[in-house]
């Protein structure tokens, strides 16, 4: 099966300065969700901005190729990449009271797209909009597309931008720490929505996490990165019996897990820093960054 | 006993459901808790957000005044104590902070902040900055850095540092590591465990995430909706829950392992 989207040897930099990604590469397919895991910094959340093409204002793509079902995006005017990545991919963000708007009801908030980018009459927009409530198990989907953003709690937010993630039909998803703000009882029900979503429309999701936990509960392949350099791709269960890189062994022992609660918590060792940072180090030299 | 908590209640103002003329309806927060914390135990506080696990945290140091109930810390009555009576009091509990970037002050320097509480109360100064970030592992010249120079797992470290340096009694951390990487997780608990050790610190624990109450807590309490559902020794929280919601709690944790049963 070919990937929907394929990365290859995709390099960030801050302008006029260092690094932010290193020749990352890596495949996410139709109905497979692909994890990318680290921790802070390490620059996994702008790798899903580089391909929707959202990158900070300070960043730009020195390097590598996004191919979006069989197209470098590349190489297309800035123009038609927009109107490829409004029409086939969207994003549902970490923290859903800032990327809701406060002042607007929550019905325009969810056609708003479907109208104004893809040209939907507003009453189909509207029918649209209910059915998609509905399937995310919004109690009174009517009533809820009038209330506005304050009005709900952060699970039901979360709901609201998985709907409007999913409304125009996009084939690819990117989360980017979907549930980093909930309980653990909410994240739950949230993590088993977008799985289910995902599985019954076919979409490829990129799932952008730090948690190890919730990429063995949703992942079916996984990206590890340490300072912009994906260290292993793995199959998920691969990953999680013999981790083949040091740095994910350790990040790995580091997870929390109640069942083990003095296996597991271990800080990372220092050699292991030393030698991804040595890693990094030689990759920039032999790549000339 | 450090604390002895008997049914204590309170409430605050629902700003969100205040006319635009006239008071705020009254929210229930804390409805009847009581539980006692014995000197140099560890406790654990646990529960959804919503639960009023911070608000306990706030009444119990005094941030918040109680509607109703009792507060005994150290076999004094602080329930209803005025400011002024606090004071001498405030010395002996500290509180650390979910996130150090809002809790210190981005214009001071690390130093500064470490000897502001000691200022406050008077304290000679001399020494005790340095003592206070070698007791959290982090290099004296720290003391000139800013909190924005520093990694979070560093910044939290300050925290800590800030609250230890009065050599406290008791001290309430609130959801402490829930911001920071796995890896700084591991080496922040790992710290506290050693103070709590070396300093015969008696400390509350605040989290949502029941596998850092597992390391570190010999109690656990849970809350839901200002009560408690649940209050015992650690190892039999795990082993066997009694209250449902302990269950549903316990259940919904992903575990980094694919056989985990999590549906």
């Amino acid at each position: 099966m070919s990937a929907y989207l394929s990365i290859r040897n995709l390099s960030v930099a801050l302008k006029g300065g260092g690094p932010i990604l290193r020749r990352v590469s890596l495949d996410v397919h139709p109905g497979q969700v692909h994890g990318l895991v680290g921790e802070s910094g390490a620059g996994k959340s702008m790798i899903g901005k580089a391909v929707l093409g959202t990158l900070p204002r300070a960043l730009q793509v020195t390097g590598g190729e996004i191919w979006l079902d069989g197209v470098n995006l590349e190489t297309l005017p800035p123009s038609e990449r927009r109107r490829r990545i409004g029409a086939t991919a969207a994003l549902i963000p970490q923290d859903p009271l800032t990327a809701l708007n406060p002042s607007k009801r929550i019905g325009p908030q969810i056609t708003r797209r479907l109208v104004d980018i893809l040209g939907w009459s507003r009453a189909d927009a509207q029918n649209r909009a209910l059915e998609l409530l509905a399937e995310v198990h919004i109690p009174e989907p009517a009533r809820v597309m009038r209330n506005y953003p304050h009005e709900l709690s952060g699970g039901m937010r979360q709901r609201i931008l998985i709907a409007a993630a999913f409304a125009a039909e996009p084939q690819l998803i990117i989360a980017d720490e979907p549930t980093t703000a909930l309980d653990v009882t909410v994240q739950k029900q949230i993590l088993r929505l977008i799985a289910q979503m995902q599985a019954r429309h076919g979409t490829a999701l990129m799932f952008v996490t730090h948690d190890l936990g919730v990429v063995s509960k949703v992942c079916d392949s996984l990206s590890v990165l340490y300072a912009g350099l994906v260290v292993e791709n793995a199959r998920m269960r691969r990953f999680f019996t013999r981790p083949i890189h040091p740095y994910s062994a350790a990040l790995l022992a580091a997870t929390p897990t109640y069942t083990d609660p003095f296996g597991s918590l271990k800080p990372v060792p220092q050699n292991v820093i030393t030698a991804v940072e040595t890693e990094v180090s030689q990759h920039d030299r032999r790549t000339g960054a | 006993m450090m604390y002895q908590i008997r049914d204590l209640h309170l409430s605050l103002p629902d700003m969100t459901r205040k006319p635009i003329l006239g008071h705020a309806p009254q929210m229930n927060i804390l409805k009847g808790l009581s539980f006692d914390i014995p000197k140099g135990a560890v406790l654990g506080i646990v529960g959804g957000s919503g639960s009023g696990k911070s608000t306990l945290g706030r009444a119990m140091v005094r941030l918040l005044e109680p509607t109703a109930g009792q507060i005994m810390f150290d076999g004094k009555d602080i329930s209803h104590a005025s400011e002024d009576e606090l004071r001498p009091l405030r010395k002996r509990f500290q509180m650390i902070f979910q996130d150090p970037m809002s809790s210190l002050n981005p214009r001071r320097r690390v130093g500064g902040i470490i000897a502001g509480p000691l200022r406050l109360h008077g304290v000679d100064v001399s020494g005790k900055v340095d003592e206070a970030l070698e007791m959290v592992g982090l290099p004296r010249h720290f003391a000139t850095r800013y909190p924005h120079e520093l990694s979070g797992g560093q910044r939290q470290r300050v925290g800590i540092a800030r609250a230890i340096a009065l050599r406290p009694d008791f001290i309430l951390a609130d959801e402490i590591v829930s911001g920071l990487d796995v890896s700084s997780q591991a080496q922040v608990l790992n710290l506290l465990e050693e103070l709590v050790r070396d300093l015969g610190l008696t400390l509350a624990f605040i989290s949502h995430d029941l596998s850092v109450i597992r390391r570190l807590c010999s109690r656990v309490i849970v809350l839901r909706n200002g009560e408690i559902v649940e209050a015992t020794e650690t190892v039999k929280l795990f082993d066997t829950p009694q209250a449902d919601y302990t269950k549903e709690l316990l259940q919904a944790i992903p575990l980094p392992d694919p056989g985990q049963t999590w549906t």
